[in-house]
């Protein structure tokens, strides 16, 4: 075997993809054949770092340096400075790590000191398409450990112990729904991965399966050994071609080391794994309906109970874990429920990964231990909002969950904390909003989607989510009367409490918690006819100052529909004439001195 | 099919190759790699710590490039950093002479005297 002695690791997720770091693979391994660097120095491609803001992500080992924005055009500068000559190439460190140069090591820069990586653990540290790296950071060996040591209600008992709940957002026990599954007796049982990861925003379940497809794969069967399964699905989103293409050589290479199939590492256990694709409706994420999707139907929920640890697929037991709950099993069988349970809140327990996106200035993947403020997110972690705005919320959860205003940022974040606040976990989208964000208007988006994606198999969720957008649109359009909040109310309650499943009944809460923390931004769009955020175009009306203008013309020149008139010359003052303004608020950016207001 | 003896030894093998990527406490060979340890021959010095490790099964080593020292008159010149901290400079290297090093030095723990900064200045 060839021993390199450094790895350069290429970030390989979607979002590094996207921003060409396939071409700075192949412009790597052309420069390190030109500097005859090919037998010393060996190019990986790996999962998400998490750092996304930051892509495309390259870390060069053994030093750990991270190299950020990396542009094919920088290849062959950090070839010959860094790989050939042992120079680091400054311009392209991290920008926390730009300040001491001395200490390259990316685990103690402010965005990765916080975090406590479970199950992104080998996320941007082994390359996914290879089971041998997998293998020596200690993969398949918790499998080894269950099938060897230990009975299928010692697996059990140990999940229930550490205190895992499921990751994709209800946090139901994950021991428990193993345990009730584990005691239906039947001749088949299956296991299911709910990787149909829908919430806007949301990217947690993608990185695991195209950093670390593995880790799904044998906590699969672990679970099918736990409660007497020998065949599983899992359920991935069609528009993740990444990862159900690393998804499904993962499971080829399992297969061919025989930890996948029959008599699995001599055991005598076997268990096989099949993917199959959504097509991408948000409803399938929810468990009934993913998994008569599975069957080969319509993707439609219907009613629980029974629940599908007691009649699933095909009418059989069947249980169903998020990607990211897959992902922490293995760990908690090789370092004990006691190690996995000392981590996080009371209730709370573990890490929970966050797509962090919106308002906010390192965009990306973050896993933090149960319990960790929102502030210590935003502020350390997250690097802060961008343009010194202000924070105003954050929105987890998605279209299901609700959001957490500025007076509550300190507050743990945990499943307990988030639901009494009106929000909830979620699947772990974390949307960062500013002063610049209005909040009708949020709550509207969050509608439009539930209402896009509604099923239509039952008239609450149908008719309901319809109308309270409705609604939401003729605020914001600056059409509303006082009494459209009691009716939105009114509907809330009602469609959450009449409403089939999750989707429906939980459509309502972006707008409940809204309403909740912002009632006046409701009031003065309603009374005022005014958008405190500044952002409903139908609310807004630009204006010059008079006094304030220096008559330069640059509005004048800048605006697309010549709706401002006057002249510098002949000392004619600029107005806007608001019957052309299409309020698309050039001007207002253009004004060197403020002179616009809205 | 792979039994749990055979899931094992893939395990040891690979983590030789990905084991630099985890916090490590490896003894670090630094090889001067600016143009004048390069003009002097670094290239061959440092090919030959890596043939030379590889060749006795020593794996808790890492062997990084680093710039000019400021002694060129020496080159080429190589750090040897031991877990504990301590800082052996060996200069004028070459491949027969690192292979000497590799013996004694980071198989055997003994310091080749004869090559070190401090006897040849």
């Amino acid at each position: 075997m060839q021993l390199f002695r450094s790895h350069v690791l290429v970030c390989g997720g979607t979002g590094c993809t996207s921003s060409n770091s396939e071409a700075i693979m192949s412009e790597l391994n052309q420069n390190l054949v030109k500097n005859q660097l090919d037998s010393e120095v060996k190019v990986v491609q790996t999962g998400c770092f998490g750092l996304c803001e930051e892509g495309p992500i390259m870390v060069i080992y053994p030093e750990g340096t991270m190299y950020c924005r990396v542009d094919v055009k920088d290849v062959p500068e950090i070839v010959e400075e860094h790989l050939l000559k042992g120079r680091l190439v400054t311009r392209l460190l991290e920008a926390s790590s730009q300040v001491q140069e001395d200490n390259q090591d990316i685990e103690q820069s402010s965005f990765f000191k916080k975090q406590l990586r479970v199950a992104l653990r080998n996320c941007g540290r082994i390359n996914p398409e290879e089971i041998d790296e997998y293998i020596a950071f200690d993969g398949y060996k918790a499998l080894a450990k269950a099938l060897s040591e230990m009975t299928p209600v010692e697996v059990i008992q140990t999940i229930k112990d550490s205190g895992l709940r499921g990751r994709g957002g209800g946090g139901f026990p994950t021991g428990t729904k193993w345990d009730f599954a584990a005691q239906q007796v039947n001749d088949e049982k299956y296991v299911c991965c709910n990787a149909d990861e829908g919430d806007p925003g949301a990217f947690m379940d993608r990185s695991v399966l195209e950093g670390d497809p593995h880790s799904v794969i044998e906590a699969m069967t672990i679970a099918g050994y736990a409660i007497g399964a020998t065949h599983g699905f899992v359920y991935v989103r069609a528009e993740y071609p990444i990862a159900v293409h690393r998804l499904q050589i993962a499971i080829d290479q399992a297969r061919e080391y025989g930890l996948l199939g029959e008599n699995i590492l001599d055991t005598g256990f076997k268990f096989d794994l099949e993917i199959r694709l959504g097509a991408g409706a948000f409803v399938c994420g929810e468990e009934t309906a993913l998994m008569t999707s599975i069957e080969g139907k319509r993707g439609e929920p219907r009613v629980r109970p029974p629940f599908p640890a007691v009649k699933g697929l095909w009418q059989k037991p069947t249980i169903l874990n998020n990607v990211e709950t897959f992902a922490n099993i293995p760990e908690i069988l090789l370092k004990g429920s006691e190690w996995f349970a000392s981590m996080g809140t009371e209730k709370s327990k573990g890490t929970k990964v966050f797509a962090v996106g919106g308002k906010i200035n390192n965009t990306g993947l973050v896993e933090i231990p149960m319990g960790t403020t929102l502030r210590e997110v935003i502020y350390e972690i997250g690097g802060g909002i961008p343009n010194g705005k202000k924070f105003k919320a954050a929105q987890t959860g998605g279209p299901s969950g609700g959001c957490i205003p500025a007076s509550h940022i300190d507050t743990p974040i945990d499943y307990e904390s988030l639901i009494e606040l009106g929000a909830m976990m979620g699947s772990g989208g974390l949307i960062v909003m500013d002063e610049d964000t209005c909040m009708v208007d949020i709550a509207k988006f969050f509608l439009e989607f539930t209402v896009d994606e509604s099923c239509g198999k039952c008239t609450p969720c149908r008719l309901g989510t319809r109308r309270m957008k409705d609604i939401l649109e003729k605020i914001t359009l600056g059409k509303g009367v006082m009494s459209d909040i009691d009716e939105l109310e009114t509907l809330a309650r009602d469609i959450k409490a009449s409403s089939l499943c999750a989707l429906g009944q939980t459509a309502p809460n972006p707008v409940l918690s809204t309403l909740r923390y912002f009632r006046d931004e409701y009031e003065a769009h309603i009374r005022d006819k005014k958008c405190p955020a500044g952002s409903c175009k139908a609310l807004l009306a630009y204006e010059i100052i008079e006094e304030k203008c220096k008559n330069c013309g640059l509005c004048l020149k800048n605006c697309p529909v010549s709706a401002i008139t006057g002249n510098k010359k002949e000392k004619i003052p600029f107005v806007i004439d608001p019957t052309l303004c299409i309020k698309c608020g050039v001007c207002f950016e253009k004004c060197p001195v403020d002179a616009i207001k809205k | 099919m792979k039994t749990i003896a055979e899931l094992e030894a893939i395990r040891q093998k690979t983590l030789k190759e990905v084991g630099m990527r985890t916090d490590n406490d490896s003894i670090r060979v630094v090889v001067g790699m600016a143009t004048c340890g390069i003009a002097a021959g670094a290239r061959p010095v440092m090919q030959a710590f890596l043939t030379e490790t590889q060749k006795r099964d020593i794996h808790n080593v890492t062997v990084t490039a680093t710039g000019c020292i400021g002694v060129c008159s020496l080159e080429p010149i190589v750090d040897i950093i031991d877990k504990d901290g301590t800082k052996v400079t060996y200069v004028n290297m070459t491949p027969e002479k690192v292979a000497k090093v590799v013996l004694e030095h980071l198989a055997n723990g003994k310091v080749c005297s004869e090559y070190t900064l401090k006897e040849n200045q």
